[in-house]
């Protein structure tokens, strides 16, 4: 075979290579992935039997540590929510008030039931407390 | 000393802005004395940046809280060396960090290219100091607005007097030098990135860019080596889950350009050797260094959520158009280049070295855009869709496995074969050995009754692989060296691999790379995990092991009962197997009292506070036994609150401006806490322990090591360098005497 054709083939196969990789890709990727959303979507859509990434905040005086560590998670604005029976481990800044993310999904008695060890609390928000808006600010140098 | 470093900084910024326009004007006119201008403009930038650096560092060390950054990000009771790594825990002192190590590295190539390269470096002087400039500009535009929090010297009106401190979870060793190794790494790609940009602006497209700065991304890929191993290690003994990588974002964001800078360390060996794939290398440094400056913003962007999201932050933007700015500026000027990338030859034949890195860098930059689809797959999916859409691991793993196999493989085959073309029959002789010794280790494994795991006794097949092929080279190359010049074994070996460092420490990172991966593949696939509630006095089995929960502990500060800072509860658990004791493990869970806490109720605080795990466990060459505990405080809750009640009307009696009665109150407080302590050891409440059996985790870290150490080995300056430096002189001298006739 002369080379330049030698090199249409392999150019060949390695773009179909990589065009077959790319549909695997996005193909399972939206198949695969969880959706991000509020306690209360969560609620309206349901037992579907799907699993969410639920984003929101541990309600007041909800918390209840166990084996099975049972909590309220909250809307953002702290109007509607979901109870969550979660299992595994606690991440250290969970808190009540804290706004975390848990992944599972709704049973038939409308609890979420979450994945082990898929409860993120958001970063301690002291890590990144600003002064900044703080009126008594003032430059020197510069 | 503020003002100083803030003057610094001043300073900094208009240097950098100088040596910017002096290279321009330099590399257009083709005057040499801008030329060397803007090049001692960057040694006097180095200068001022460690001025301002140590000038920060000293407001750290004296807790001056007048400062903003120190009063957010340190106290007068941080340990003292945190109280110096705390400036990195800030976005001000991240960025600062960024400049300094920038201005280090440039001065560094520019110093030892200063007699070469006069075509190229102004432009890449240029560069370099054109990205120091955003960087300056974005910390003095701090200055301006207060808000944006990137001014490191922003100073506060009334001082507090206490500070907030640093985030406990941050207070480890490794946490305190993997933000700077990262971002070292990141910074580090900015040079042969520069360098390619002068190269395209020039059109001297030889590998002579390379040759100068291939050193300069080899330390980066060395320090982004060590970062994420360190930030690993650092999961892996601080947070209380049990894992060292999680495919999240930020770890993500770090491994991106390592993938892409490994890709490069190899493909311009091809261009160095052969002339040929000019236009790849070129577009994988700039790969690489966009993605430098990605990891740099999502860390600091909070767009994608991730533990590390630090917070919405005002740098994004600018980030942002920086990135976009880098992208299409490059995709423009190599397009418009095309004909100078053209490649001097063609590959010969598929059964070659160049062939064997060609595959090596598709699955790289495969890796790479897998693992960037991933990690932004929510703002992908959110933009087709609407819908914000997560991948967790376990998509991450179907693709990167058997990638990291093949990888593996190609690590162990490269070596064996030769530039240009190979005869198949010298290849299969090569490989005779390695396969054997392959197929040997992976049959040893399955009679000795490990489980079946495809993937994982692929991953052991590959490493038994590439180990045995580089070992029979090391091995090949000893007994013709000692035919040749005679002497003893080692002293063969020694003069083989210092003849050429670059090879053979590639080798030893080769062999690296297959240990770390051996503890991978089975610490993920052979791991046993179990969750266990015990109480004082109780014990539950777990395979094989039993776990006794022994007697509960407490650990305090009781130096000083009035500085109270740390609580730890803790559990002493003996591991049996066969009635033996295997370990004794001391889990804890640490609890801090945070300055900002409500001094009405400081008792209450330190629960409310940042809490931490500190994990017990056993490191040996088989397994690690791994544990966290977590005591279940409900039952304490009354007991607490009457502490506070306690505290709270012994303290309306003690007047506040009598410094002997706040003493005493600050030393009831400790004893309170030494009681609430006291009661836990009597009569601790249940805890959730994790106990873990993670096999061969310790070669992760060893297989870490080597890598570093052959990267090293690599990077030492060797025979052929001081040659090289010696020529270079003399070239210069001659160019010099030339240009002046």
């Amino acid at each position: 075979m002369d080379p330049a054709r030698k090199r249409q083939i392999r150019l060949v196969v390695a773009l179909s290579a990589a065009v077959l990789l790319a549909v695997a890709l996005i193909y399972t990727s939206f198949n695969a992935g969880t959706d991000a959303i509020e306690p209360s979507e969560l609620m309206a859509r349901a037992d579907d039997g799907k699993s969410y990434d639920v984003t929101g905040k541990v309600a007041d005086g909800s918390v209840e540590r166990g084996t099975v560590t049972r909590f309220e998670i909250l809307d953002r604005d702290g109007t509607e929510g979901a109870p969550v029976e979660y299992t595994g481990v606690v991440p250290d800044p969970f808190r009540e008030g804290r706004e975390v993310i848990v992944t599972g999904s709704l049973n038939e008695q409308g609890v979420l039931v979450a994945e082990k060890d898929s409860l993120i609390t958001k970063c301690p928000s002291k890590f990144e407390e600003e002064f900044g808006d703080d009126p008594n600010v003032e430059i020197v140098g510069g | 000393m503020n003002a100083l470093g803030a003057a610094a900084l001043t300073a900094a910024l208009l240097t950098s802005i100088y040596a910017g326009v002096a290279a321009l004007i330099g590399a257009r006119s083709g005057d040499r004395r801008w030329v060397d201008s803007s090049r001692r403009a960057f040694y006097a930038l180095m200068g001022l940046m460690l001025v301002s650096v140590v000038c920060l560092e000293a407001a750290f060390l004296r807790s001056d809280f007048s400062l903003s950054l120190v009063a957010n990000h340190s106290s007068t009771t941080t340990p003292t060396g945190y109280k110096l790594t705390a400036m990195w825990g800030s976005q001000a002192g991240s960025l600062m960090l960024w400049a300094t190590v920038l201005s280090v590295a440039a001065s560094s190539v520019l110093f030892a290219t200063r007699h070469t390269h006069r075509e190229v470096a102004p432009w890449a002087t240029a560069v370099m100091a054109a990205i120091a400039t955003f960087f300056l500009g974005l910390m003095m535009a701090g200055a301006l607005f207060p808000s944006a929090d990137t001014f490191p010297f922003l100073t506060l009106a009334s001082p507090p007097p206490e500070g907030a401190g640093l985030t406990p979870l941050l207070r480890h060793p490794a946490m305190a030098i993997h933000p700077p190794m990262l971002y070292a790494g990141y910074v580090f790609f900015t040079v042969p990135f520069a360098f390619a940009i002068g190269a395209l602006i020039t059109r001297r497209l030889d590998a002579s860019w390379i040759r100068s700065t291939r050193r300069y991304a080899l330390i980066a890929w060395l320090f982004l080596t060590v970062g994420l191993a360190l930030g690993a290690r650092w999961s892996y003994s601080e947070l209380g889950w049990g894992g060292y990588w999680a495919w999240d974002p930020v770890e993500n964001a770090a491994l991106m350009p390592w993938l892409t800078g490994t890709a490069f360390i190899h493909s311009i060996m091809i261009q160095e050797r052969r002339g040929m794939l000019k236009t790849w290398n070129v577009s994988l440094i700039v790969a690489t260094f966009v993605l430098s400056l990605l990891g740099t913003f999502l860390v600091r962007s909070g767009i994608l959520q991730s533990i590390h999201a630090f917070g919405e932050s005002k740098v994004g933007l600018p980030l942002l158009i920086l990135i976009a700015t880098v992208i299409i500026g490059s995709t423009i000027l190599i397009i418009s280049r095309l004909d100078d990338l053209r490649t001097e030859r063609r590959f010969d034949s598929l059964l070659s070295r160049e062939s064997m890195f060609l595959g090596n860098n598709l699955l790289l930059v495969g890796l790479a855009l897998i693992v960037f689809w991933g990690t932004f797959f929510p703002l992908i999916s959110e933009l087709f869709t609407g819908q914000e859409s997560s991948l967790a691991a376990p998509w991450f793993n179907r693709y990167t496995t058997p990638i990291a196999i093949g990888l593996l493989f190609l690590a162990g085959v490269g070596p064996l074969v030769a530039w240009r073309r190979v005869s198949l029959a010298s290849v299969k002789r090569s490989l005779a050995i390695p396969l054997i010794a392959a197929v040997a280790v992976t049959g040893l494994l399955l009679l000795v009754g490990v489980d079946f795991e495809p993937l994982a006794l692929a991953l052991f097949f590959a490493a038994a692989f590439t180990i045995t092929s580089v070992s029979q080279e090391l091995w090949r190359g000893t007994s013709a060296r000692r035919s040749l010049s005679g002497g003893s074994l080692p002293s063969a070996f020694a003069s083989l691999i210092s003849r050429n460092r670059r090879r053979y420490g590639g080798y030893i990172v080769h062999v690296g790379i297959a240990v770390m991966l051996i503890g991978v593949a089975a610490s993920s696939s052979f791991q046993t995990s179990r969750d266990l509630r015990l109480q004082p006095g109780q014990e539950a089995t777990v395979d094989e092991y039993t776990v006794k929960y022994d007697r509960a502990f407490t650990n305090l500060n009781t130096e000083e009962v009035s500085k109270e800072q740390k609580l730890a509860f803790g559990a002493v658990l003996s591991v049996w197997r066969d009635g033996e004791q295997v370990a004794l493990l001391s889990p804890e869970r640490e609890y801090y009292s945070g300055v900002a806490a409500d001094p009405s109720a400081p008792i209450r605080s330190f629960f409310e506070g940042e809490a931490t795990s500190e994990v017990g466990r056993t490191e040996t060459a088989s397994r690690d036994l791994w544990t966290a505990m977590q005591p279940d405080l409900s039952s304490f809750d009354a007991l607490i609150d009457k502490g506070d009640s306690r505290y709270a009307r012994f303290a309306a009696t003690v007047p506040q401006n009598d410094p002997a009665a706040q003493a005493v109150l600050a030393q009831t407080q400790g004893e309170l806490i030494r009681a609430l302590g006291a009661e836990y050891e009597k009569q601790a409440p249940p805890a959730d322990i994790r106990f873990n059996v993670n096999p061969f985790v310790l070669w992760l870290w060893v297989g870490v090591g080597i890598s570093v150490l052959g990267a090293l080995f690599a990077l030492w300056p060797g025979a052929e360098l001081r040659r090289r430096r010696v020529s270079d002189v003399y070239a210069a001298r001659l160019a010099r005497e030339l240009s002046e006739v």
